[in-house]
């Protein structure tokens, strides 16, 4: 397992796998596959994507931690900056489709459905993470600086679990709300515990756990 | 500038410029009906055809031929939707959330033996079984436009009769004020039907006027052919002018009562879906804007929305029955 997570093409192989959601997605908006209202199909298609690689990015440390796997990590930026990349694109053909590039439209739908406020904002948060995902940048921010705002993926979490809540509130329909939310919550909760115990043995055993964070943050 | 030209009084702007597209449509309604009226119902039948022949025949169900219909506004000159997104693009939470749950887990639903009972406020209650409804009144064609709350909207040849025939063959009482329909909420044919997303089983109402309004269709098919199963079959109500929630699937109880029936969505958020839920631009859904529709199978990805008209387009039929009313308040 470790040796296959380690291989040379496992990155690759990986990215052409995340994008194969969208590949399809594409195809199928070409070749008129969507369904009978395309647009719609195809915005919460997408929407969809974001969701599900949100999971996947924020299961990637709990899964490492827990299964000890470090080999784990390397894939998790670029999991990430597939979240952002599923949700510039739900974004955009919300913009083109629904909206038809039309700015006071927008600006007056988003008066009207606050849900699209809260997800443009995470939107906005996914940017700024993947804008700061390189290397160089966290030099220049500063490690705790830049860590500070990529934690913010726990606030784009949140955002966009209220987003799809209140999407879904008009048709009362909130059964795979429930599903993200529990999904979500649980790595979130993960961490919250996680921390907790390290709290409880750091006062046990002074220094330990500064020294293991610290180490981890070098190995970045 | 020179205020005389020698081209003046041959120079018109076209009339298309110049009669709102709305006014002309409706003048052919208006010539449709006048031809109903003097010449008969023959001038009446040619002027449907043509809208009945950009309606397709499957050939997936049994056949329910209707008649030209005599009401006026009974049939849309629009290109009517594909029978396939017609039939898998549909709102039917009994068989689940997702639009194209109905078409796959409809086929459980059992239309045979089917009947309708007819109570309350009215002289002459009773069941009707499926064929006695059948042959209650004479089959029509027509062809609606349907809008749905979401926003989209389809047109939708149906086969069926107003549903005032029906009414006046069961005399309601002076207190009858309202119409119940109750559909059918079975828990074993319909997997929707054990999810808490509306209270089932799923009832909509209408006003006595509205009911009896030769628009109100009880409907039995839909493209020459019996109703599939994902549409609401084996009998349900349309009514044009109303948000598409407003018309009831798969009817089994029809209730004249005097006070205002509790609907559905109405019970599931009163300030979002209220009693008369006519299609009005000019009054939005509190979460989303209801001036404008996607119009289903219309250019895919990239065609443009269209406006959406007052009561559906069918003001010119139904405005009379609000007159007077509040329809900010009473939406």
């Amino acid at each position: 397992m470790k040796k296959l997570l380690m291989h040379r093409a496992a990155k690759p192989v990986l990215f052409i796998v995340c994008l194969l959601p969208f590949a399809w997605l594409f195809y199928a908006a070409a070749a008129d596959q969507l369904g009978a209202n395309p647009a719609e199909a195809l915005i919460r298609s997408l929407g969809d994507w974001t969701l599900r690689f949100l999971c996947i990015v924020l299961a990637v440390t709990p899964l490492r931690v827990m299964t000890g796997t470090p080999a784990l990590a390397r894939f998790r930026r670029m999991f990430g900056l597939f979240v952002a990349f599923y949700a510039l694109m739900h974004l955009l053909s919300y913009v083109a489709f629904d909206m038809e590039f039309d700015a006071t439209e927008i600006a007056k739908d988003i008066a009207k459905r606050p849900f699209i406020l809260v997800g443009s904002l995470a939107g906005v948060l996914l940017a700024l993470m993947a804008a700061t995902s390189f290397n160089r940048a966290i030099k220049t921010l500063g490690a705790v600086r830049w860590r500070r705002l990529h934690q913010s993926v726990y606030v784009v979490a949140a955002l966009a679990i209220l987003h799809f809540y209140w999407m879904r509130a008009g048709k009362h329909n909130f059964a795979e709300v429930a599903v993200y939310g529990a999904i979500l919550a649980s790595l979130l909760g993960w961490r919250v515990w996680e921390a907790q115990r390290k709290l409880r043995l750091g006062a046990t055993r002074p220094g330990r756990a500064k020294v293991g964070s610290a180490a981890i943050l070098q190995k970045r | 500038m020179s205020i005389f030209h020698r081209n003046d009084g041959f120079v018109h702007p076209v009339p298309s410029e110049i009669t709102p597209q709305r006014v002309y449509e409706e003048r052919r309604m208006l010539l449709r009906g006048l031809a109903t009226g003097a010449a008969g119902a023959t001038l009446a039948a040619w002027a449907g055809r043509s809208a009945l022949a950009t309606a397709e025949h499957p050939g997936k169900l049994a056949a329910l031929p209707g008649v030209a219909s005599k009401v006026l506004g009974a049939v849309s000159m629009e290109k009517a939707t594909s029978y396939e997104d017609a039939t898998s693009y549909n709102n039917f939470y009994e068989f689940g959330t997702d639009k194209s749950d109905p078409a796959r887990n409809a086929n459980t639903l059992k239309t045979d033996p089917w009947s309708v009972s007819v109570e309350g406020l009215v002289k002459k209650p009773g069941k009707f079984s499926l064929d006695e409804l059948l042959k209650l009144s004479a089959q029509e064609d027509r062809i609606y436009r349907l809008r749905c709350v979401e926003g989209w909207s389809m047109v939708i040849p149906w086969v069926g009769y107003s549903l005032v025939e029906l009414i006046k063959r069961v005399e309601p009482l002076g207190g009858a004020k309202y119409v119940e329909f109750v559909t059918l909420a079975d828990k074993v044919t319909m997997p929707g039907v054990n999810s808490r997303v509306l209270e089932w089983p799923y009832v909509e109402g209408l006003r006595l006027d509205e009911a009896m309004h030769p628009l109100t269709l009880l409907t039995f098919g839909m493209y020459g052919e019996v109703l599939p199963k994902q549409n609401g079959a084996p009998v349900r109500i349309v009514v044009p002018w109303k948000y598409g929630f407003k018309s009831a699937k798969s009817l089994v109880k029809i209730r004249f009562t005097d006070k205002e029936p509790a609907t559905a969505w109405n019970k599931a958020a009163a300030q979002e879906y209220g009693f008369y839920s006519n299609v009005n631009p000019e009054v939005d859904h509190p979460r989303w804007s209801q001036a404008t529709e996607r119009r289903i199978g219309e250019g895919g990805l990239f065609a443009k929305r269209r406006k959406t008209l007052m009561f559906n387009g069918y003001e010119a039929q139904v405005g009379q029955l609000y007159a007077g009313m509040d329809l900010k308040k009473n939406f």
